[in-house]
């Protein structure tokens, strides 16, 4: 595999990694919005946000990104692939984290929303001064962990024709022959984007678990 | 004298069970009243309805001149009046003891930090906790913790204060550093509610102790009178379990 291969292969990267962050951005924000309206007592709010959910947790990432791909230029949106690819995964991500945060919202102890209660504190300054940034603690590791299952589900975008990381290698490896070394590679560049991030989430994961322990 | 809180004919359920049966309650401005019963008898029901942590199914409520209802204007107004402490502290445990003092009275009085600030410091001191006013309050013990949750109520300028059962959580060596802070406060003329099995705290500042069983007041009385004479058999009943060990 000569230099101008690897230099593809690292294009592929770079989009790959443009992927998991328009996917993870979008999916901090939506995924908020979701979980706000999945612990509204609003039926209007809490409802949607179930659908929601439910949609994205119970089908494949893979149909998903079918969907936006084909599907969003049928009804007029005609985005590039990159942008209907930014588009599954961003709904994707906002399903799951919002269910994240959903169950860590709903962690943070009752006392806590009842003691802003009893201050006066109304509902805004109760969720965002008082019950998010403990909930947001809380999530911390399974929001790094749904990173990493993110980072390697963009390898999806590959079979709409995306050439991220793994099209690329798939690319390489029809030109050279060599499938072995060039998916090794592939997997390594993976290998060294996951496992700090699995690290990350392990010890703050530990941290967590020393802190309730205190 | 003028009343701080009235609560007539409060009926409360949970689901079938009757939580709050025709309560009738008026506490004067300055006056302090000891809560107690069994446990399951409706006192922290009761004094939760106060400040609409709990919403009842009938009757009447009035916190120094506003009529509680279900509007969020109507709760706000009362919840600026009464400041609560709670049996597990509920201090915000990502701010600093001061940042716990200081939110509420930012967001709800609109005060400047600096303002905020000046009340939260005087009431610490007050609770005699000023120093640890930039530690966390994992920092600190359980007793610091509950002064701390008293002063952060104080900071509201409340003009009445609901415990409920304020030493309950607490290690036996912690809970006269918590009593004392009330005493003094109950010194200062504040109107109080407080649900605790304390007695020695009821004969020193209540001026009505009522007792609880089953959602309804069965006696209320003086203290003296109340624990030298109980009228109600329930009462003595109670009496005697709760004070074999004092």
């Amino acid at each position: 595999m000569g230099i101008q291969e690897f230099t593809y292969l690292l294009q592929g990267l770079a989009w790959t990694l443009f992927l998991t962050a328009i996917g993870f951005a979008g999916g901090i924000f939506f995924g908020l919005v979701v979980a706000l309206m999945r612990v509204s007592p609003s039926a209007w709010l809490r409802v949607p946000a179930i659908c929601w959910i439910g949609l994205f947790q119970g089908t494949p990432l893979l149909m998903q990104l079918f969907v936006a791909y084909f599907g969003l230029p049928l009804i007029g949106f005609d985005l590039p692939a990159w942008g209907a690819v930014s588009v599954a995964l961003t709904a994707h991500a906002s399903a799951f984290l919002g269910e994240i945060w959903r169950g860590a919202i709903q962690a943070v102890p009752k006392g806590q929303s009842e003691a802003a209660q009893a201050l006066g504190l109304h509902g805004f300054s109760r969720m965002f001064d008082v019950v998010l940034p403990q909930a947001f603690k809380l999530s911390l590791p399974a929001t790094v962990g749904f990173l990493v299952q993110l980072l390697k589900g963009t390898s999806l975008a590959a079979i709409v024709g995306f050439i991220e990381l793994a099209r690329a290698g798939t690319i390489v490896s029809n030109q050279i022959y060599r499938p072995l070394l060039v998916f090794g590679v592939v997997g390594a560049m993976y290998f060294a984007m996951c496992w700090p991030l699995s690290l990350w989430g392990r010890t703050l994961e530990r941290r967590m678990a020393a802190g309730q322990a205190k | 004298m003028a009343s701080m809180i009235e609560m007539q004919r409060i009926e409360k359920y949970y689901g079938a069970f009757h939580a709050l049966k025709n309560i009738n309650l008026t506490v004067a401005k300055g006056e302090k009243i000891v809560l107690c019963g069994p446990s399951g008898s409706g006192k922290s029901t009761l004094i939760r309805c106060i400040n609409h942590l709990e919403t009842i199914k009938s009757g009447e409520i009035v916190v120094a001149g506003h009529r509680l209802n279900d509007s969020q204007k109507a709760v706000d107004a009362v919840r600026r009046e009464v400041g609560m402490v709670f049996q597990q502290f509920n201090l915000f445990p990502h701010k600093t003891v001061l940042e716990n003092c200081i939110l509420a009275p930012m967001r709800v009085r609109k005060l400047s930090r600096s303002e905020a600030e000046a009340t939260a410091r005087k009431y610490l001191e007050r609770v005699r906790i000023g120093d640890q006013a930039e530690k966390y309050p994992a920092q600190l013990s359980g007793g610091q913790q509950q002064r701390v949750a008293i002063a952060r109520a104080l900071c509201m300028e409340p003009k009445a204060m609901l415990f409920d059962e304020p030493t309950s959580a607490l290690d036996p060596e912690m809970v006269k550093e918590v009593l004392d802070t009330m005493v003094s406060l109950a010194r200062d003329g504040m109107t109080m509610i407080c649900v605790t099995h304390e007695m020695g705290f009821a004969r020193q500042v209540a001026d009505r102790v009522i007792f609880m069983a089953d959602g309804q007041i069965i006696e209320e009385n003086d203290p003296e009178s109340f624990f030298r004479a109980p009228k109600h058999e329930r009462t003595r009943a109670f009496l005697g379990e709760i004070l074999a060990h004092h």
